[in-house]
């Protein structure tokens, strides 16, 4: 092969060494591509089982109907209207409190004792088990008032937001460069001018992607829900009252023995799913104009 | 016209004895060089340097924690003058650029003592509004720092900040700064587009245009044209020239022409020391000390 290719090699080169570097870069990229190749199968696998399972219960009824015994052509409408409103009530209450906690680490706490304080528990929050949250949410909001509520559903789901939304900021505020701050600083602005409007607005597309991945993140959430607004077969947009959520609906139907139940259980994954895919997608093409 | 208004002024305000008539006599009396000597005392320079300072360092030393950067310097800037300072880097230069509009204030642990008058006071006292400071001592970065905004907006941003004006009163005051930095004809169809998408040499002058829109009395810039191609440079360099007869202008550069080219009085700085200040055609034909005539001419380490 050698003989025949026309070869660079000059004579006080290792040629082995370069056979070595050429064969482990290969390998490199070939392990790269196979690791992607099983996640992305994995993705696609899921939205097909969604899809192959979900699609045939869609139907007007489970839009405009709400939750029904089983064998009475019930909807998920109610559940629907109630995700949508505790999982915004979490993001309307997170991500400001998020947004304001990743400011704080970013341009004014920095290394403080204080900072690192809230940069741990913020961190542990991210990884709490939800579950903690919901019974968390359960002891302050639901015990003493005595009845479980759409409010303190979706506070539980602002507690699981917050610490999404604090980790992008403050890491997207710490990508602006000093320069940046120092060009604000220099023109005579006050320092919460510069990082409203000239920090922020630099990294508007990556904070909004974290506040993005906090709805993504609560909005097909069970367990916190499970002790806090309980879930309602019956339409309401009441939030002191229980309310209903699709990832509730979904559980509550998956683990029935009816038919119907569970093909809307499938249904219900499928919009939660879809869902989260299409607001991803709306941000992705709104935010990237933006940033040119 | 221009020639004969400063050979009158020369002859006049050579017999007048000015402060820095006087220095620069003093000067002449200790060397004696035919460089020197031929040369007529005042030069357009040195009537530039008459004039009194719009900033006026006194005795400023200048710490990064206790790193000890600048040693006892005393500068003044000359109103509507331009002061050219170099120096290798590390000298010192940038830092007391820094000190000018207190920009050393947003890192704890750095901090100046001595004085630095401006309007009759001292900007390094406490309770000093540095908001306001800064919107009468701009300054102008190394590499161009355009906001994330329109170019319309970049302009209005500062503006904003220190001033109520009516919509059409800002539509001519954004027009009347990108004019100044004859950036306006290149960007008048698209002053709501993003400024980041200008090129270098453009942002550079549009975050000049900014600076200028807040109306300074002092411009500080930083090596501004040092991320720059040779033409973006000779646009700014013009620019300077136009802007030198309403501001006063105090410019940090690596490049020695520049210096020559732009400042009327040059300050050479070498380890947190000023070495020697003095106009610009002295400095460079004729400095008091080695260690500038070796930098000058390259002969530095």
């Amino acid at each position: 092969m050698s003989t025949t290719s026309p070869s660079l090699m000059r004579a006080d080169r290792s040629r082995s060494l370069l056979v070595r570097r050429q064969l482990s870069d290969r390998l490199a990229t070939g392990f790269g591509w196979v690791a992607m190749a099983v996640v992305v199968w994995m993705l696609a696998s899921i939205l097909w089982t969604l899809l192959r399972n979900g699609l045939p219960g869609l139907s007007v009824h489970l839009f405009t109907r709400s939750m029904a015994p089983p064998g009475q052509d019930g909807g998920l409408a109610n559940a629907i209207v109630g995700d949508i409103l505790q999982t915004g009530l979490g993001v309307l209450l997170g991500a400001p409190a998020g947004l304001l906690t990743g400011i704080f680490l970013a341009e004014y706490g920095a290394n403080s004792k204080l900072a690192r304080m809230v940069r741990f528990v913020s961190d542990m929050l991210l990884s709490a088990p939800s579950i903690l949250i919901g019974l968390f949410i359960y002891m302050i909001m639901v015990a003493p008032f005595g009845h479980f509520s759409g409010f303190s559903g979706g506070v539980a789901l602002a507690i699981l937001a917050m610490p999404i939304v604090v980790r992008t900021t403050e890491d997207m505020l710490r990508l602006v460069p000093v320069s940046m701050r120092e060009a604000g600083i220099a023109l005579g602005a006050p320092k919460w001018r510069v990082i409203l409007f000239i920090c922020l607005r630099a990294v508007r597309a990556g904070v909004m992607t974290g506040v993005l991945l906090a709805v993504a993140r609560v909005a097909g959430e069970t367990a916190p829900l499970l002790f806090t607004s309980l879930g309602n077969s019956e339409w309401s947009l009441d939030m002191s009252r229980p309310m209903a959520s699709l990832p509730v609906a979904i559980y509550q139907y998956a683990g029935s023995a009816y038919q119907d139940w569970m093909q809307q259980a499938w249904s219900g994954a499928l919009l939660v799913t879809f869902g989260v895919l299409i607001i991803n997608i709306v941000v992705r093409v709104g935010t990237r104009g933006g940033r040119t | 016209m221009n020639t004969g208004v400063q050979a009158t002024g020369g002859t006049q305000a050579s017999p007048n004895g000015s402060q820095e008539s006087t220095q620069a006599e003093a000067r002449f009396g200790g060397t004696v060089s035919p460089v020197q000597a031929s040369a007529t005392p005042l030069t357009e320079q040195d009537e530039h340097l008459a004039r009194p300072a719009a900033m006026e360092v006194r005795g400023l030393n200048f710490y990064y924690g206790t790193s000890h950067a600048l040693h006892d310097i005393s500068i003044r800037f000359p109103e509507r003058s331009v002061t050219g300072m170099i120096g290798p880097s590390g000298c010192g230069k940038s830092t007391l650029l820094r000190v000018l509009n207190r920009m050393y204030d947003l890192y704890p642990g750095q901090r100046a003592t001595g004085e630095v008058l401006f309007d009759n006071q001292n900007i390094l006292a406490p309770g000093v509004n540095l908001n306001v400071l800064r919107s009468r001592v701009g300054m102008v970065f190394q590499k161009p720092t355009p906001f994330p905004m329109s170019i319309y907006d970049n302009i209005a941003f500062g503006i904003r900040l220190h001033e109520r004006v009516s919509r059409s009163e800002m539509d001519g005051r954004v027009e009347d700064s990108l004019r100044r930095v004859a950036l306006w004809p290149e960007v008048q169809d698209r002053l709501n587009s993003s400024a980041t998408a200008l090129s270098g040499g453009q942002q550079q002058r549009l975050c000049i245009a900014r600076t200028i829109a807040v109306r300074p009395e002092v411009i500080l810039l930083d090596e501004p044209t040092s991320a720059l191609d040779p033409v973006s440079t000779a646009r700014i360099e013009e620019l300077l020239d136009e802007l030198k007869g309403e501001f006063t202008i105090a410019i940090v550069t690596h490049n020695m022409q520049q210096a020559a080219r732009c400042a009327d009085q040059v300050a050479f700085f070498y380890m947190g020391r000023l070495v020697e200040v003095d106009s610009t055609p002295r400095m460079f034909t004729a400095p008091r000390e080695k260690q500038t005539q070796d930098y000058i001419t390259g002969r530095f380490g």
